[in-house]
């Protein structure tokens, strides 16, 4: 099959070939040259750009009318503003793109090539190039006035009522933090990012729970380091030199109270050895290549950093004021859908735990960029609530959605979140169904809870 | 070089392989570029498949990709890899690399009147670096995880960490050092135009007497020496980032199960120092290209290219502005809002050069007697897609649009026609215009015409409806957006598109067939076929050392007398001296 498809692309290369030199042969004895384009090519050429620009702009139209108005209708307040910008930029737009296309293939057109014309010298016009310099420039500078008054309107400090909701980024999902009753986020630190605490929120128990689970994965890494097989009898074979080999020469030249000393790392590397053999028999060794015994000798410097990095979080915001530790404990965080309340003022922070992510919410007219270390903002008022917007469309299945719009891996088309508008007292019903973050602070509670979600932390950390 | 031209024979490595002519430099980049530029198109099309079709099974796919598209369907990562590989291509090693390296070297020292580049030393290295450049970039699809995936923007910390995605394991190690030996190849080059542009003008061939395209070459070229070693920064603190514990780009990262100990660095420095090359990047792309289409319009049109000074002024305006504009391509980073409107205002300021050169072009065709060559089709196509993407990007540039069209298939309808279209067009022009001046002989004009009727028509078709798609609100680089309700409405579009995309690539058969055949058998060229003005057509057809066989050519008039009512002739080639009480442009 793919020998026959090769040989009819060879047999039609051929065939082409011979067929071009034919024509060439023709066009010499007619005693014709490339360069001299006959009238009527000319011609057909000149008509053809009509013919596009006909099929060009019906096209357009065609485009206009069955898809122009699917940009859904803004279901925020600034967005309104935004549409009327838009449409007003798009008006001008559609003039300049008509009359200038429209110019260029008509004239195109018109004034094809004909051996007894000559074209008009013309070379310049210095008021007409002013003419369309100063036009532009006036309209651009209107389109610029525009357009920053809506851009300032847009970017201006949230009210103080308004509500925060802090949107939180990572491979591949959406979550969506309310700071509670106290109104206050608490604060985070990505060290202390658990499967328990997702978000890194800082509290006494959430210091904890990070600092068992570092000692976990350190325990986990040194028991496999010590369960190493060539790198043991390595051990054994250098101890064994040391305390036979290396033994007599030192005995001589030094001091009667360094025997002390010698007697002592005699002892030690007897039992290092005798703890090396009942390890080498116990039959649990792994054997490992030097290079992943490296790598897993880097990762445990890498988790005694992070756990020196969680207890520094300790002392840095561990004083007097305790409140900043409290503020994270009714935190409530949701997954999977969050909610609105429609007409209220609202305060986007995002923040990203891997890469940068972008938060996009095309009904609401609303991006911004969702970046690891650098957190950023943007308000908006949702004025449509979703069950409106399911007559408007006259679809009872829509939901207003929030998108990642910054490539961030492999999922990155499907990381999404439900967003619901409704009225403020819907609103408050759901955000007071919602769990309080609470780290508890107790360690066996802790434990309790690690057990149940034992499962979906194994999952999470395969996903990661 | 200098002095009388000579003639002695050559090896075939030193005529063929590490040759120091300009010339035949030129059509190394051209050739290179072809290759590369029917790799990017192939990709597009493969990436393409998917989106039209989601899901569904091509054969073809797995004939060409094997593991990366498993029963005939493109893999999540394999996309984002191709993507990022035709767009990194299709930028830097078609539009940058061959547009430059085949027009700048073929038309610097033919239209100058020099008999080669100041330094063929260089001009060689150039060619070799962009050489092993590509070699790298194309080695990069082969290796274990798959080349680069961020985007041909490569932001980090995506691109900075290779538990973040595969592409970003050893796929972007190849890229970074790919880019920095371009980036080499690229300033090697510029240094080189920008001096020979300067020096080695031949007598009476002032600056005000240059050819639009000696004039476009120079801006581009000074655009990329001042641009691409802030490339190289970029790059080398991000391959830093990655092998060598450093933190330029990262901070406060928790990845593959890890808390990373990184802090203080800003992923948003990188996009700072990026776009500072990459929007002048884009006029890297699109300057050669108009000044390819002023002079083919002019010649083709039999008339003076309208405004010769306001086209240069605009040139260069365009050239200093480009500099000042880069934050469009952040609005929604979190940069500070009043940044935000400066950017905004420089942005589009870009507008007013950018119509006059339009309106220019438009009234040079006015009472003109216009001959469709080829070359003249693609250059009125490129004034076409230059007003038609280029209106879009009014909207681009108003930050309060921006926020809601930013990463949507709507810019990638803008940048395409704009940058994507005018550029390949402008190259395509120039090839079909020049190449009896590199080949000596002429391509097919029925090919040529089938070639850019399809090419238009299909080009347009690909990227005229993504304006709507975008704008219905379908993020770019996703793998699949028919899983989305609300996008329903405009799904319909993609297999049109895509139907578009394809027979778009096999109408370039014409260009290739008609490319290669004439190398060979193409009709013998004269010297002058064009009736063109300018000096390359005093050169003999027959390529030689130092261009002119005897004393080089002496100028004395512009480069655009063209129906000149003092003359005989529609044409008054620059080396024509004036008549008595002509008055001289
Ligand atoms: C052969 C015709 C072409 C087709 C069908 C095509 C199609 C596409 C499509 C659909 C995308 C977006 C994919 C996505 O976002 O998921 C894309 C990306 C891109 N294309 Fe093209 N393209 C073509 C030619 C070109 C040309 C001539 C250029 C030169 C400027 C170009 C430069 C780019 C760039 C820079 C990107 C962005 C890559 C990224 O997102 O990192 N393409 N192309
Ligand atoms: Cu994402
Ligand atoms: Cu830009």
């Amino acid at each position: 099959m793919k020998l026959l498809i090769l040989l009819v692309i060879v047999l039609g290369l051929v065939a082409a070939v011979q067929l071009s030199k034919v024509y060439q042969l023709s066009m010499s004895l007619r005693g014709k040259r490339e360069e001299d384009i006959s009238e009527a090519d000319n011609r057909l050429n000149g008509n053809l750009w009509l013919a596009f620009m006909v099929a060009f702009y019906a096209g357009f139209i065609w485009l206009l009318v069955r898809y122009g108005d699917y940009a859904p209708p803004s279901a925020s307040l600034h967005g309104e503003a935004v549409d009327w910008l838009m449409d007003f930029n798009m008006l001008i737009i559609f003039v300049v793109f008509f009359l200038v296309n429209t110019l260029l293939f008509w004239f195109s057109a018109k004034y094809y090539y004909r051996a007894d014309r000559k074209a008009q010298f013309y070379a310049h016009d210095n008021k007409l190039e002013l003419v369309w310099t100063v036009i532009p420039s006036i309209v651009l500078a209107i389109l610029i006035a525009y357009g920053l008054q809506t851009w300032n309107d847009m970017t201006g400090e949230a009210s103080d009522d308004a509500i925060r909701v802090e949107l939180y980024s990572k491979q591949f999902d959406w979550t969506a933090r309310y700071p509670g009753t106290d109104g206050e986020f608490g604060l985070v630190n990505y060290n202390l990012i658990t499967p328990l605490n997702a978000l890194g929120i800082v509290t006494e128990g959430g210091v904890q729970d990070a600092l068992k689970e570092i000692e976990l994965k350190i325990a986990k890494v040194e028991s496999e380091i010590a369960y190493e097989k060539g790198h043991l009898i390595a051990e054994i074979e250098a101890l064994e030199d040391k305390l036979h080999g290396d033994h007599h020469g030192h005995g001589h030249d030094e001091h009667a109270d360094d025997h002390g000393h010698e007697g002592s790392f005699d002892a030690m590397a007897s039992a290092r050895i005798a703890e090396i053999e009942h390890m080498l028999a116990s039959g649990k060794l792994t054997i490992l290549t030097d290079a992943a015994y490296e790598a897993k000798e880097d990762k445990l410097y890498r988790l005694q950093r992070h756990r020196q990095r969680i207890m520094e979080t300790r002392n840095f915001t561990y004083g007097e004021d305790l409140s900043a530790w409290d503020a994270g404990k009714d935190d409530q965080i949701v997954k999977g859908e969050f909610h609105l309340p429609l007409g209220r003022e609202i305060e986007f922070v995002f923040r990203s735990r891997d890469v940068i992510h972008s938060a996009y919410m095309p009904h609401f007219r609303a991006q911004m960029n969702s970046v690891p270390g650098v957190p950023t903002r943007f308000k908006m008022t949702p004025i449509i609530s979703t069950d409106s917007m399911r007559i408007i469309l006259d679809n009872p299945d829509f939901d207003y959605v929030l998108l990642c719009n910054k490539v961030c891996g492999a999922s990155h088309y499907n990381m999404q979140m439900k967003l619901v508008v409704e009225s403020e007292e819907s609103y408050e019903a759901w955000l007071a169904e919602q769990d309080e973050f609470l780290m508890k602070e107790d360690s066996e509670e802790l434990e309790e809870e690690k057990a149940t979600t034992e499962v979906a932390s194994e999952t999470i950390t395969a996903s990661l | 070089m200098g002095g009388q031209a000579h003639h002695h024979e050559e090896s075939f490595i030193s005529k063929f392989v590490f040759s120091h002519d300009h010339k035949m430099i030129s059509k190394q980049f051209l050739v290179t570029a072809i290759v590369m530029g029917v790799v990017a198109v192939l990709l597009s099309v493969f990436f393409r498949l998917q989106l039209g079709w989601p899901g569904e099974s091509f054969s073809i796919l797995e004939t060409f990709l094997g593991k990366w598209a498993p029963g005939g369907v493109l893999d999540r990562n394999a996309y984002l890899a191709l993507v990022t590989i035709h767009g990194t291509i299709m930028v830097f090693f078609v539009l940058t690399g061959g547009l430059s390296g085949t027009f700048s070297n073929l038309l610097i020292p033919l239209q100058i009147g020099a008999r080669d580049m100041a330094s063929g030393f260089l001009n060689m290295l150039s060619y070799w670096f962009f050489f092993f450049s590509s070699i790298l970039m194309i080695s990069s699809l082969f290796v274990e995880g798959g080349a680069a995936s961020g985007g041909w923007t490569v932001y980090p910390p995506l691109s900075a960490l290779p538990q973040a995605m595969p592409g970003s394991g050893t796929g972007m190690t190849l890229w970074l050092i790919s880019m920095v030996l371009f980036v080499v190849s690229s300033l090697l080059g510029g240094l080189n135009y920008v001096v020979t542009i300067i020096n080695l003008r031949t007598k009476g061939m002032s600056m005000t007497r240059l050819p639009l395209t000696i004039w476009a070459f120079m801006v581009t070229a000074i655009l990329g020496v001042l641009s691409f070693p802030v490339l190289v920064s970029a790059v080398v603190l991000l391959l830093m980032d990655r092998s060598m514990g450093t933190a330029f780009y990262l901070s406060d990262i928790f990845i593959g199960g890890e808390a990373l100990d990184v802090t203080g660095g800003s992923p948003i420095l990188y996009q700072h120092l990026f776009w500072f090359l990459g929007h002048p990047e884009v006029y890297i792309v699109l300057l050669p290209a108009l000044g390819i289409s002023s002079e083919v319009i002019a010649t083709n049109a039999r008339k003076p290219i309208f405004g010769y000074k306001a086209m240069v002024g605009s040139l260069l305006a365009i050239g200093f502005l480009s500099f000042i504009v880069w934050g469009h391509h952040m609005f929604v980073t979190g940069m500070n809002p009043f940044i935000g409107s400066v950017f905004v205002f420089t942005t589009l300021l870009i507008a007013i050069p950018s119509a006059v050169k339009a309106f220019n072009y438009i009234t040079t065709l006015w009472r003109g007697n216009i001959r469709f060559s080829p070359a003249m089709l693609f250059s009125i196509g490129l004034v076409s897609t230059f007003v038609t993407g280029g209106l879009t990007g009014i909207i681009l540039a108003d930050s309060a649009l921006d926020v809601n069209v930013h990463d949507t298939y709507f810019v990638v309808a803008h940048f395409h026609i704009v940058m994507g279209m005018s550029a390949i067009f402008g190259m395509l022009a120039g090839i079909y215009h020049w190449y009896p001046k590199m080949f000596g002989r002429m391509m097919n004009n029925k090919l040529g015409f089938v070639h850019f009727w399809i090419t238009i028509v299909c080009g347009y078709g690909v990227f005229f409806p993504m304006h709507f798609v975008g704008i219905a609100g379908a993020p770019r680089r996703y793998y699949e957006s028919s899983n989305f309700d609300f996008l329903n409405g405009v799904m319909d579009l993609q297999p049109l598109i895509s139907t578009f995309a394809i027979v778009g690539a096999i109408g370039q058969l014409f260009f290739l067939f008609n490319f290669f055949y004439s190398i060979f058998y193409g009709q013998k060229s004269v010297q002058n076929p064009w009736k063109s003005n300018t000096l390359e057509w005093t050169t003999p057809v027959a390529h030689m050392h130092g261009n002119w066989d005897g004393p080089l050519p002496k100028v004395h008039r512009w480069a655009y007398d063209y129906s000149n009512p003092v003359h005989e002739e529609d044409f008054v080639p620059q080396t024509t001296p004036a008549l008595p009480g002509e008055v001289m442009h």
